[in-house]
């Protein structure tokens, strides 16, 4: 590869800005400025040296801190324009027809417009995704292409350095020394900066100090922990790495968990406190008339004894009792189950009797458990209902002319029965709704009926049970994250270059990462207690400059 | 007296402190002419700030009477959080003060700081019991977090206002002149949201109505300011309540929408009366004001505050969010508009960084930057808490 030789006579990679020797400007750019762009010491990084492969090119449009932004910006307002409307998880239908429907009704075309544009469910579209990945590989890239060369500078600085890189540095102070005898200053200056926590190394009459460098590695360090973090949310979707269940619950009932092989739970019971507080102005403007305070579901977590058969359920061993909470899940073996949902009085049961029309005479009664039907209910040898049809949330005739359920909870029941009786040994269909008795076709032939005697109401408890094996991950990554961020903006990196020259006159320049107010004073204080001649802060003077100018 | 009306009234305090700090920065700017009175500049600039301190003393007298009355940490409502954020801002102000000695900070943080407050006071002030997934102290952790690191980086924008007032041209015509006075402009406009809630409240104006939402469900609403707009079908409850001009579709909010329409109209007036009596441009007014500040050290400011505020924001609004959200439903990140909106903060913060890195984005781009990540902040508080319905929605 082609070097560049510095008038020192070093060689340096071609694409170096500044020595890394001596620290002379090695371009015609850097000898015109003023102030040197200290950036990576001048040193060459890849994206700048390499252009000519495709992999060159890639790598280049990667590690361009531009496109970096760009992606950050692009994102951020993607994912804005997805709050507009909510997204299709806070919506409430289940299909695509009633999603499609919600969003008309809501929001008008524009609704409309959205929904077929796929932004109502936009952060889970595979160009979405890409974005994110493109964010990632960005990181990736850059880090690697500055982080290298950023690491071969710091850790092989010398100490002195050409005047024409000193009298280029922001802070520059050069000339006699104020007061005392010139041949003490470097000593005194040691001394102080030391007292300032500066590691001091020397070269002949030059010293180079040197605070916080770890500090430079800050912004390597929080990117690889926000690579780790999106590692763990790409390995989240991989299957088998996290369990997303949720299950309904009964007071009293004993139930697999799904997605949780081997576990049992029992409710107990489940809890609704409420505040009895006086309705706040909110609370009234609303129309809220009480705020939850509590839900609860009081429960016994069992596991299958090991040589139990799946789904045997007379084998069970208490592992804990629990108040699933909100905020407080039951936790077991890397599963929580959460408190999610709840439903009060849900119907449980309904009783029919089976009923002779004319007569009114009773063959007997069945009991439907609404969760669980049966498909026939026996009540002696020649008498006996048959479940044909359940709709647990009736909702009328589709186009076809067939009943039909909107969900499968039991809102509102409905039933075919097929009734086998002594008098009609072959059966009578009956179609029963709780609210709509819609007799079938010839029902009104039928010698029998059900007739609806009773319904058993119960409390349910909507629990989700969860378990993600990528969480250590995203802690890591995280912790990782927090740390690099804290290092590379609660600390940063201050060098000082003094030289004394032959006759005694004193060289100083100074730079700083971030945070040039803390070095400067810094320097006043060095430049007091040595009395250094005062530096100037050619930026600063340079806008005043300008400023006169106009 | 109980604990909640000593709780008021240092709230009330610190308020009265802040407006006398304010006044006083004013003051101590004004007067460091050039007759040698630079030393009696200081000592004005020196009183506000301990006028600031006693202030924000008050302040946090009354977030902690207020806690210990409620037995729950005072963030839970629009009016508690936002009251807080105003004390962190001043906090963060206090904060730079002693970090860079400048004053001048002071004479918008503060003023900043007295309008969120007085904003806060519009929304009903009783203590909310809190609902079930509030429950938890990891919220708690979050929600201070947050609201501090915000309240550093909204450093950031004073910073950058100051910076702007200084180096854009009032007498010049063009786009940054244009955009900067709409920034105070907007301003006004919140100073004349609270003049139209506090002169209607001052004359009793209350009228109920009831209406149809667009689930055709009748409700009840009650209307504190004039109706120019009306509810989807609203009619009258209270005798002799006024016909609202204009009546909305349901999916209109009609009654906030007729607050942000009193806002601009008063704001608006306020705003002409300002530019009529002064003859100028409020930048323009200002200017005189900022003349001292040292430009570079502003900028440096601004950077360093995004720099603290960041990793702050960071660990408050999205690692404490995250861990708060695992725990109460099981799933650390799910998508809500106000996780989105934190996402999009410190996306574009992130950003603001980034920028910095080249040259190019110092000084003016990097306060203008400033500005508008306050308004997303802002945006943040107002918009996604009391438009945008979700799961953090207090409205
Ligand atoms: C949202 C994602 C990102 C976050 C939160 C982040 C965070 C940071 C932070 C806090 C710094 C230190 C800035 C300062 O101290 O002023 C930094 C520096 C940097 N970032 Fe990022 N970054 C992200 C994405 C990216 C991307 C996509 C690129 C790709 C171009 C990138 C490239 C850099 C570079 C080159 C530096 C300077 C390193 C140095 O000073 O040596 N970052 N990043």
């Amino acid at each position: 590869m082609e070097k560049i030789v510095c008038a020192c006579g070093h060689e340096n990679p071609l694409g170096t800005k500044i020595c890394s020797n001596c620290g002379r400007p090695l371009t015609e750019e850097g000898k015109s400025q003023k102030v040197l762009d200290m950036k990576y010491d001048g040193s060459a990084i890849r994206s700048k040296t390499h252009n000519k492969s495709f992999v060159d090119k890639v790598w280049n449009f990667f590690s361009s801190v531009k496109v970096g932004v760009a992606l950050i910006i692009i994102l951020l307002v993607v994912a804005s324009i997805g709050t507009i409307f909510p997204q299709e998880f806070f919506v409430a239908a289940g299909t695509e027809a009633g999603k499609a429907l919600y969003y008309e009704t809501n929001y008008g075309s524009l609704g409309t417009l959205y929904y077929n544009l796929g932004l109502s469910d936009l952060y889970s579209t595979w160009w979405f995704q890409v974005l994110v990945g493109m964010l990632g590989v960005s990181i990736i890239v850059a880090s690697i292409d500055r982080g290298i060369p950023l690491h071969k500078s710091l850790t092989k600085q010398r100490v002195k350095r050409h005047e024409s890189f000193m009298r280029r540095q922001r802070i520059i102070a050069e000339g006699a020394v104020t007061e005392g005898d010139p041949s003490k200053t470097l000593y005194s200056v040691e001394e102080k900066l030391k007292k300032m926590n500066y590691k001091v190394r020397h070269d002949g009459s030059a010293l180079l100090a040197e605070k916080g460098r770890f500090s430079r590695y800050g912004p390597y360090i929080n990117h690889v922990g926000l690579i780790i973090f999106l590692l763990g949310v790409m390995l989240h979707q991989l299957p088998g790495m996290h369990v997303d269940e949720s299950m309904w619950i009964r007071d009293g009932e004993t139930r697999a968990i799904p997605g949780m092989d081997g576990y049992f739970l029992e409710s107990k019971k489940f809890i609704l406190e409420t505040h009895d507080n006086d309705p706040t102005t909110a609370q009234i403007q609303q129309g809220v008339a009480v705020i939850a305070k509590n839900y609860q579901t009081d429960v016994v977590l069992y596991k299958q004894s090991d040589d139990a058969l799946p789904g045997e359920t007379n084998n069970l061993e208490v592992v804990k009792e629990y108040s699933i909470r909100v905020n407080h899940p039951l936790e077991h073996d890397g599963y929580s189950l959460y408190q999610m949902d709840y439903r009060l009085n849900e119907l449980k049961e309904m009783t029919f009797s089976l009923t002779n029309k004319e007569t009114g005479t009773v063959l007997g009664n069945i009991t439907i458990d609404l969760r669980n039907p049966k498909s026939e209910y026996v009540i002696d040898e020649n008498t006996k209902v048959e479940l044909m049809e359940y709709y647990p949330d009736y909702t009328g005739f589709n186009d076809e002319g067939k009943p039909q359920t909107a969900t499968p909870n039991p809102n509102n029941p409905a039933f075919i029965f097929n009734m086998i009786t002594p008098e009609k040994p072959k059966g009578e269909i009956s179609f029963v709704a709780i609210q709509q008795t819609v007799e079938g076709s010839g029902a009104s032939e039928n010698t029998y009926k059900m007739a609806f005697t009773g319904v058993d109401t119960i409390n349910m408890s909507g629990l989700t049970i969860r378990m993600d094996k990528t969480i250590p991950l995203l802690i890591v990554g995280g912790f990782i994250f927090l740390l690099g961020l804290a290092i590379g903006s609660y600390w940063n990196h201050r060098r000082v270059w003094i030289e004394q020259l032959a006759d005694g006159q004193i060289r100083l320049a100074a730079h700083t990462n971030k945070n040039w107010f803390g070095i400067k004073k810094e320097i006043d204080a060095l430049t007091e207690y040595a009395h250094l001649p005062q530096y100037v802060d050619q930026l600063v003077d340079e806008k005043e400059k300008e400023k006169k100018d106009e | 007296m109980s604990l909640i009306d000593i709780s008021g009234n240092l709230l009330f305090v610190a308020f009265v402190a802040y407006l006398v700090a304010t006044l006083l920065i004013g003051g101590s700017i004004k007067s460091a002419k050039p007759d040698g009175a630079a030393g009696r500049a200081t000592k004005w600039g020196q009183l506000a700030i301990i006028v600031t301190i006693i202030g924000f003393l008050a302040h946090l007298g009354y977030f902690i009477t207020r806690w210990i009355y409620s037995g729950q940490v005072p963030v839970s409502n629009m009016f508690e959080f936002t009251t807080a954020f105003g004390m962190f801002l001043i906090g963060a102000f206090i904060y730079m003060y002693f970090m860079y000695r400048v004053t001048a900070l002071g004479l918008v943080a503060l003023p900043i700081a007295l309008i969120i407050i007085g904003w806060a006071a519009m929304f009903p002030r009783e203590v909310t019991p809190l609902v079930p997934s509030l429950q938890s102290h990891w919220l708690t952790i979050h929600v201070i977090t947050a609201a501090i690191g915000q309240s550093i980086l909204a450093i950031s924008a004073v910073a950058g206002l100051i910076y702007l007032l200084k180096v854009i041209d009032a007498k010049k015509k063009g786009k940054e002149r244009f955009w900067l006075e709409a920034v105070l402009y907007f301003l006004v406009i919140i100073v004349g949201n609270i003049a139209a809630s506090v002169a209607f409240n001052a004359v009793g104006y209350e009228d109920r109505y009831s209406y149809i939402n667009k689930d055709e469900i009748e409700l009840q609403i009650i209307y504190n300011h004039p109706p120019i707009f009306g509810m989807n079908e609203s009619t009258a409850i209270t005798e002799g309540a006024m016909e609202p001009l204009i009546e909305m579709p349901a999916f209109i909010h009609a009654q906030k929408l007729n607050i942000v329409v009193w806002s601009l109209l008063v704001g608006t007036i306020l705003y002409v009366l300002i530019r009529l009596i002064a003859r100028k441009r409020i930048i323009e007014l200002l200017n005189p004001l900022v003349q001292k500040v040292n430009l570079q050290l502003f900028d440096e400011i601004g950077y360093r505050s995004v720099l603290i505020g960041f990793p702050i924001f960071s660990l408050g609004a999205l690692v404490f969010a995250m861990i708060w959200a695992q725990e109460a439903w099981g799933r650390f990140w799910g998508w809500d508009p106000k996780e989105v909106w934190a996402l999009i903060t410190w996306l574009f913060y992130a950003a603001y960084l980034h920028l910095r890195l080249s040259k190019g984005w110092e000084g003016k781009k990097s306060a203008w930057l400033a500005l508008i990540g306050f308004g997303i902040i802002i945006f943040n508080l107002v918009v996604v808490n009391l438009v945008i319905a979700g799961l953090h929605s207090y409205a």
